[in-house]
């Protein structure tokens, strides 16, 4: 009896996740997913495509396993050298690039390390180390991770020591962190004005080109995994490249400020 | 300090207004966590029984097994029964990665091993009262496991009780396999770590402190509806 009804329920539970409306499952990084544009895009995609589209918030590093095993039908991330990679092994069937964001240095306000008067973020950068000051990295293979060693390896510097702290985790966890500790940390503007723990932590380095951040929708190539739902993703990269999605990504304000940029091409 | 007071105020205020989002994942909580409660005590129960009852070769080892394994890490868990329910893994072709199914899969094999050794424990007690009448009674084997069920529930009600426990508490699993989806797969604890995350300690505390209530409340029904604890009644 007990037997049947448990087993009931798992079947009724199987088929409820099974049925309804057209699900798209699609991996974002932490760092768009903290930024609360999410929760403007998702109800219009679903109004206007009627796809529900379920987010996965992982690192980049994983988002592209996910797609890679076909366990997601689309990407969204931001690591370029990655998604060409991705799309060079076969698993996305191209990449579109659709907007970007920037990463800021942060840190302590006093800022003992005199970050804020560098004149570029691998200048920022090296000055952080000859101070040895306390400085957080997300340590997890996240673009965010990724867009960071890209910057110590164009300041010449292999980080390391007791000063330089791999937590391995999402932006949250490594802002609280990094706010716990008083030290530096490299994160997305997104992720920061949206964290409520800032304690004694200040934005000291923003707007080197070389701190920009784009973001590209890689849909998972069908070829390789016959159950993605291939037509789900086009309609919504058609949607994610629209004046609509558009108005709304340009229009999407945190404090006064503006996040992100639309950047997508016609094709 | 302020942050739990804050916790504390903001719970209440969710619990008492019946915050639509909060009453989604306090309820896919229990849907999951007390799916998986049923299942592994009707795997769990028996299987503590039977070991107690029995007399064979590797008992004692198949013991040692079980209590060792109610320490089996969640995460290690999570991680194997993402491998096999993933696309690209042995049953990937079911697409349940991701489900709230593939979060009470891995809740099920977490607490198994605790109902089944709890129950393994009380039942011994029993059984070494009951030895001598359920053999001169030719009880059949099937017959001395139901008869130990029965005359034991109150101790397996709590064994069932610790397996609910550890499973509705339980983050490292349901995350991995789970992917705390927002309206899909997030659950109590998950959204936890999220709003923890996210710096927001405040909501973070609140929805432990709804967690901690709802562990109580679930606690308190089952030992009103079966009656234990009840003045002359043992």
């Amino acid at each position: 009896m007990m037997f049947k009804t448990a087993f009931a329920a798992l079947s009724a539970l199987w088929l409820a996740t099974a049925a309804g409306a057209e699900e798209l499952k699609m991996a974002v990084t932490t760092s768009f997913a903290n930024s609360g544009l999410a929760e403007v895009l998702l109800p219009e995609i679903q109004k206007d495509t009627g796809i529900e589209v379920q987010l996965l918030v992982v690192g980049t590093g994983q988002a592209l396993k996910l797609g890679e095993a076909g366990d997601v039908d689309a990407v969204l991330v931001h690591a370029k050298a990655a998604e060409e990679a991705f799309v060079e092994a076969g698993h996305a069937t191209h990449r579109r690039e659709i907007m970007y964001n920037d990463f800021i240095v942060v840190g302590p306000a006093g800022d003992p390390a005199g970050a804020k008067a560098a004149g570029s973020a691998s200048e920022a950068f090296a000055l952080i180390e000859e101070a040895q000051a306390p400085f957080v990295s997300r340590g997890d293979d996240s673009g965010t991770h990724k867009a960071e060693l890209k910057i110590w390896a164009s300041a010449g510097i292999e980080p390391a020591g007791d000063w330089y702290k791999a937590v391995g985790q999402g932006m949250g966890a490594a802002l609280n962190t990094a706010a716990g500790m008083d030290a530096y940390i490299f994160a997305d503007r997104a992720s920061w004005l949206n964290f409520d723990n800032k304690a004694g932590l200040d934005l000291l380095f923003e707007g080197d080109p070389a701190l920009f951040n784009q973001y590209a929708y890689l849909p998972v190539n069908p070829e390789k995994h016959a159950h993605v739902k291939a037509d789900a993703a086009k309609a919504l990269e058609d949607w994610l490249v629209s004046d609509k999605a558009k108005g709304l990504i340009e229009g999407y304000q945190i404090g006064g400020q503006q996040l992100f940029h639309f950047n997508a091409e016609a094709m | 300090m302020n942050d739990i007071v804050e916790g504390l105020w903001q719970a209440a205020r969710l619990v008492i207004t019946l915050d639509p989002g909060l009453a989604e994942i306090t309820l896919r909580s229990l849907q999951v966590t007390l799916t998986a409660t049923v299942i592994a005590s009707v795997l769990g129960l028996p299987m503590g029984a039977w070991i107690a009852v029995n007399r064979f070769r590797l008992r004692r080892f198949a013991i040692a097994i079980l209590n060792a394994l109610m320490g089996l890490p969640p995460v290690v868990v999570g991680l194997i029964v993402y491998v096999l329910l993933s696309r690209s893994g042995p049953f990937g072709v079911f697409g349940l990665l991701f489900t709230p199914t593939a979060m009470i899969i891995a809740q099920v094999i977490i607490i198994t091993p605790i109902i089944a050794s709890i129950s393994h424990q009380a039942i011994r007690e029993l059984w070494a009262d009951y030895h001598d009448l359920l053999i001169s009674l030719h009880a059949t084997r099937a017959q001395r496991i139901k008869t130990l069920l029965w005359d034991g529930r109150r101790a397996l009600m709590t064994a069932a009780l610790a397996g609910f426990g550890r499973a509705i508490g339980e983050v490292g699993a349901i995350m991995i396999v789970g992917g705390n989806i927002d309206h899909a797969t997030r659950v109590l604890t998950t959204a936890i770590a999220l709003e923890t995350g996210k710096g927001d300690f405040g909501l973070a505390l609140a929805l432990g402190f709804v967690l901690i209530a709802l562990a109580i409340a679930v606690n308190l029904a089952l030992h009103m509806l079966s009656g234990t604890e009840r003045g002359s009644r043992w």
